[in-house]
């Protein structure tokens, strides 16, 4: 069976409704493997034993009396670094943020209370989830459990590794480009991002607005649809989250593609992705055509313009969403103060790192008068011409497959050049974008590190990627692999 | 020396009536201990977002609409980034090129002529908070109170309309009525609910083109406001005839100097880097929408005041005063109707009321007497019952007192004399007790004296003598 640790949460789940296991032993076990094995992986940046074993204690009682608990009671769980929770810390990644404590929850983490998970820690992230590595974090890199020499990917890099390495079943990250389908492929676990408005952002600290969405990590599909189930559904709170109903995802959970379309855009296959990444997912892909679905090459021409037009739009956004850091309110303060123009170059000056300073620049640069049309505006008719050849597309495909990362994990510092790192969201950021689901599931190993296959839905249809992975996960033993680490 | 005619562009902000802050669910008040009204939204806190306030929405329409504006039916929300401490998030959200309503338009009267003057826009943003400062203090400290109360921007056309001071004036007064009126607005220029900010430049009588230009801020009154721009012409002329320049600046009101003075310098546009706000979804306003909105306006100034000088047969000047505010017209409008007589209501009001009020520095809303006491005491009056030279003091009594008149009366004495006996006897004693007086009026032809019996005998009856009734018995008595 196991130890605690391997077990999923919905076989977690099952054993507390058994009796056969308690919250607290799980929240222990969990405990005891990040003690044992974070010192190497470093996925955490703060870690709530005491409130976390309190909750488990809570949803303990509450199951040996018989009440009602919720969908994730006496789970553990852990949180990406840039959702806010009420009186922990809640850093960003960033040292602006050092000393930050919340006087309130994030959407997301009160449905999690409310599903009774017990919130175990805080992971580590590029600062503002802007990266893909960790490497960008104000305070440390992350490692990848399956190699500790390499990146966990990123932004949600922390999170990923922690599921990975059997810290916690299930985390929760942000992808505004790819953070959390990157991550999942490099450190072979299940990350999905929702269509953009299925998940409240109220209380995700903001990178870029118009392309951050919350989504889980989880080692197995039926957890993956858990935790979306609980933290889907509209929020008063946010404008931009959607008055759709919210299905049952695990239903969605039924391994069968018979008859499902499958498209694969032949852009996602060019220069940069290896060929031993090729070779893992086109071996996916066959492996869906055996199992019934139908398979054909297509295209969306506008691909290669993602990348740019991205790299002007999230900049625009994020330097306008980052403006409040000026330490005034919170936050880091510049101890030499000059009137208010200084305390607030000086705080920035100190408490951003450089790749967040850049985009900043960036972005600045894009929206300044003269420049709009030329970059922000022609970044924004890029987009459009994105989504429409994703509606093109989804015309005669149910969902399209493709690499998630062009790339396995990368060595820590290898990638020096800023825009080479920016690459290795090349296949995930047009589905940010045009604001569509996707996820990524292991689909095999290339040199001993995990591969990633991303599946791309249509908006609102998470249901439809769920089908395939549960099709794809029951026929392969991908997701059970294990990565050694040295404990 | 040319005769200079100023060119004057109006920007009013207009603090909007509404329950909540324009994101959150705050409360929306005037003053209060600091930061005592702030969430995570209106603090900007990392991770809140804004929920546009309906009724905000609606307030803006409905002044668009009151101002004969286009809706834009598809008007959004842009992020003006700046720096500055009072703004918590570094950005305001406003409306930047498609606001709620534009092309509007509202009627003036200035030296009995109406002028048409243009409105460009009419948009919605947020406010700011306000920075303060301790005595003795270096820090300067920050109420986010007010951080995040809806706000309403109205900007005049270009080229603008208006051509003097007095025309300022009157937009503004004119906008304020309309605001309070339709109720989005308590129009207090002294708390600061509605802001103007005139842009100012001059230019030789007869040309068309626009010299530099200076904006004057805080004109916290419409003297303010007329004093600033009157002072701002004389000051730019003196500059032109010295063969000076003007600079482009923002300019501040000193209410001790009556001089306004510069703040600073607008050498550069600033660069507010607008781009849509990506945290709120567009409007979406329908025509339903806006007839809806339509149905709830009000009878309208200009409209009320046409009203009140044919139902009322009140004079012009009247009407316009009587319908400066929706509260004032209220006023006027109750007690005419309970009184029976508009014009001695309309009289009151415009005199002694007003005068007590602004001696108290109180709005009509504030008065001491309500519109069914001054409407009871018009009626002791036109029934004789009391004098008007009594009602002087009535007035005043009933405005400490706050009691209704017929108590005071009572309490007082100061009914009219209706006893001609009475009023008789006092005649008889006036004549007796000032022999030399009547002697002149009847053999010396003096008749001017007549009017010092008259004072005599209102005065020894305390002013309750009808003075008909007076004059008709000294006339009967010097007759004799």
């Amino acid at each position: 069976m196991g130890t605690l640790t391997d077990w999923t949460a919905h076989e977690a789940l099952e054993r507390m409704g058994r009796g056969e296991v308690t919250s607290r032993e799980l929240t222990q076990a969990a405990l005891e493997r990040i003690a044992s094995v974070d010192s190497e992986v470093k996925a955490f940046l703060t870690v709530t034993p005491e409130e976390a074993l309190a909750q488990a204690d809570t949803i303990d009682a509450r199951r040996k009396r018989g009440e009602p608990v919720g969908l994730l009671a006496g789970i553990p769980l852990a949180l990406k670094d840039n959702l806010c929770t009420t009186g922990v810390k809640t850093t960003a990644g960033s040292q602006i943020l050092h000393n930050f404590v919340p006087p309130y929850d994030a959407t997301v983490v009160r449905k999690l209370r409310e599903a009774g998970a017990v919130l175990i820690g805080k992971t580590n992230l590029d600062e503002f989830a802007m990266g893909s590595s960790t490497e960008n974090s104000g305070f440390f890199t992350s490692r990848n459990p399956w190699d500790l020499t390499r990146v966990p990917g990123g932004s949600s890099g922390g999170s990923a590794a922690a599921v990975a390495a059997r810290e916690v079943p299930l985390a929760l990250g942000s992808d505004t480009g790819g953070s959390i389908r990157q991550p999942a492929s490099l450190c072979g676990v299940i990350g999905l991002k929702p269509t953009y408005g299925r998940v409240s952002r109220y209380g995700l600290i903001a990178y870029a607005s118009s392309l951050d969405q919350i989504g889980p990590f989880s080692r197995d599909v039926t957890d993956c649809a858990l935790l979306l189930n609980a933290i889907s559904g509209h929020d008063p709170l946010d404008s931009t989250s959607v008055d759709l109903p919210v299905p049952d995802f695990t239903a969605a959970c039924i391994p069968d593609v018979k008859g499902l379309r499958l498209g694969v855009p032949k852009e996602y296959f060019g220069a940069g992705v290896t060929a031993e990444v090729a070779e893992a997912v086109w071996g996916a892909i066959d492996y869906l055509m055996e199992l019934g679905a139908t398979v054909e090459e297509c295209s969306l021409p506008t691909t290669e313009y993602g990348l740019a037009a991205y790299y002007i739009l999230a900049p625009a956004e994020c330097s306008s969403n980052l403006a409040r850091f000026d330490g005034v309110k919170y936050g880091l303060r510049t101890k030499e103060l000059a009137g208010h123009i200084g305390l607030t170059e000086k705080t920035r000056d100190e408490g951003f790192g450089a790749e967040v300073k850049q985009r900043i620049m960036i972005g600045t640069y894009a929206l300044s008068a003269g420049y709009y049309d030329a970059y922000y505006k022609r970044a924004q008719q890029v987009r459009t011409l994105i989504r429409l050849d994703f509606e093109r597309a989804f015309e005669t495909f149910d969902a399209l497959l493709t690499p998630t990362s062009p790339v396995p994990a990368f060595k820590i510092g290898e990638k020096s050049d800023p825009l080479e790192m920016k690459l290795a969201d090349v296949c995930t950021l047009p589905v940010n974008m045009a604001g569509l689901p996707g996820i990524s599931i292991p689909c095999g190993f290339a040199n001993g590190l995990p591969v990633g296959l991303q599946l791309i839905g249509k908006a609102f249809d998470e249901a439809t990627l769920f089908r395939i992975a549960s099709a794809y996960e029951q026929a392969t033993d991908w997701h059970q692999r294990c990565p050694a680490l040295s404990v | 020396m040319p005769e200079y005619e100023p060119v004057v562009g109006m920007e009013c902000h207009a603090e909007l009536l509404t329950e909540s802050k324009m994101f959150c669910g705050c409360r929306n008040t005037f003053g209060g201990e600091p930061n005592t009204r702030c969430c995570p939204v209106c603090l900007g806190l990392p991770g809140s977002l804004p929920v546009m306030n309906k009724t905000a929405v609606e307030h803006v329409m409905r002044t668009a609409l009151a101002l004969n504006c286009r809706i834009n039916p598809h008007a959004k929300f842009d992020r003006k980034n700046y720096f500055y401490p009072d703004l918590p998030k570094g950005y305001q959200i406003s409306e930047y090129d498609v606001p709620i309503g534009v092309q509007g338009w509202l009627d003036i009267e200035v030296n009995g002529e109406t002028k048409r003057i243009h409105i460009r826009r009419v948009h919605l943003e947020e406010d700011t908070g306000k920075l303060f400062h301790m005595a003795g203090e270096e820090e300067s400290h920050v109420d986010y109170n007010r951080s995040g109360v809806p706000l309403m921007e109205i900007v005049t056309d270009f080229p603008p309309d208006i051509h003097s001071p007095d025309e300022s004036r009157a937009y503004l007064m004119k906008l304020r009525a309309i605001l309070t009126t339709i109720g989005v607005c308590d129009g207090k220029m002294e708390e600061g609910s509605l802001r103007c900010e005139p842009n100012v430049s001059i230019r030789i009588k007869g040309t068309e083109e626009f010299n530099t230009k200076t904006e004057i801020k805080n004109l916290n009154s419409f003297r303010a406001v007329q004093r600033g721009i009157e002072y701002e012409v004389e000051r730019q002329s003196a500059l032109l005839e010295r063969g000076e320049k003007i600079i482009q600046e923002t300019r501040g009101w000193s209410e001790a100097k009556q001089q306004t003075f510069s703040q600073r310098a607008k050498e550069v546009e600033q660069e507010y880097r607008y781009f849509p706000e990506p945290d709120l979804v567009p409007l979406h306003i329908t025509e339903e929408w806006i007839e809806a909105v339509r149905a709830t306006l009000p009878e309208l100034p200009d409209v009320r005041a046409r009203r009140f000088r044919e139902e009322y047969g009140l004079p012009a000047y009247d009407a316009a005063f009587l319908t400066d505010t929706r509260a004032l017209a209220d006023y006027f409008e109750e007690a005419a109707q309970q009184s029976g007589d508009a014009k001695a209501v309309s009289n009151w009001i415009m005199g002694d009321l007003a005068r007590l009020l602004n001696a108290g520095a109180k709005e009509i809303g504030d008065s001491p007497i309500s519109a069914k006491d001054l409407a009871a005491m018009v009626k002791l009056i036109v029934e004789g019952t009391i004098s008007g030279k009594i009602a002087k003091t009535l007035i005043e009594e009933m405005y400490t007192t706050g009691s209704e008149p017929a108590v005071i009366v009572e309490e007082k004495g100061w009914k009219t004399i209706k006893d001609s006996g009475a009023v008789q006897a006092i005649v008889d004693k006036v004549f007796a007790d000032n022999p030399e007086i009547v002697v002149a009026i009847k053999e010396k032809g003096q008749t001017q004296k007549r009017g010092f019996l008259v004072g005599q005998v209102m005065k020894a009856a305390q002013g309750k003598a009808d003075p008909q009734e007076v004059n008709r018995l000294i006339d009967a008595k010097l007759n004799e």
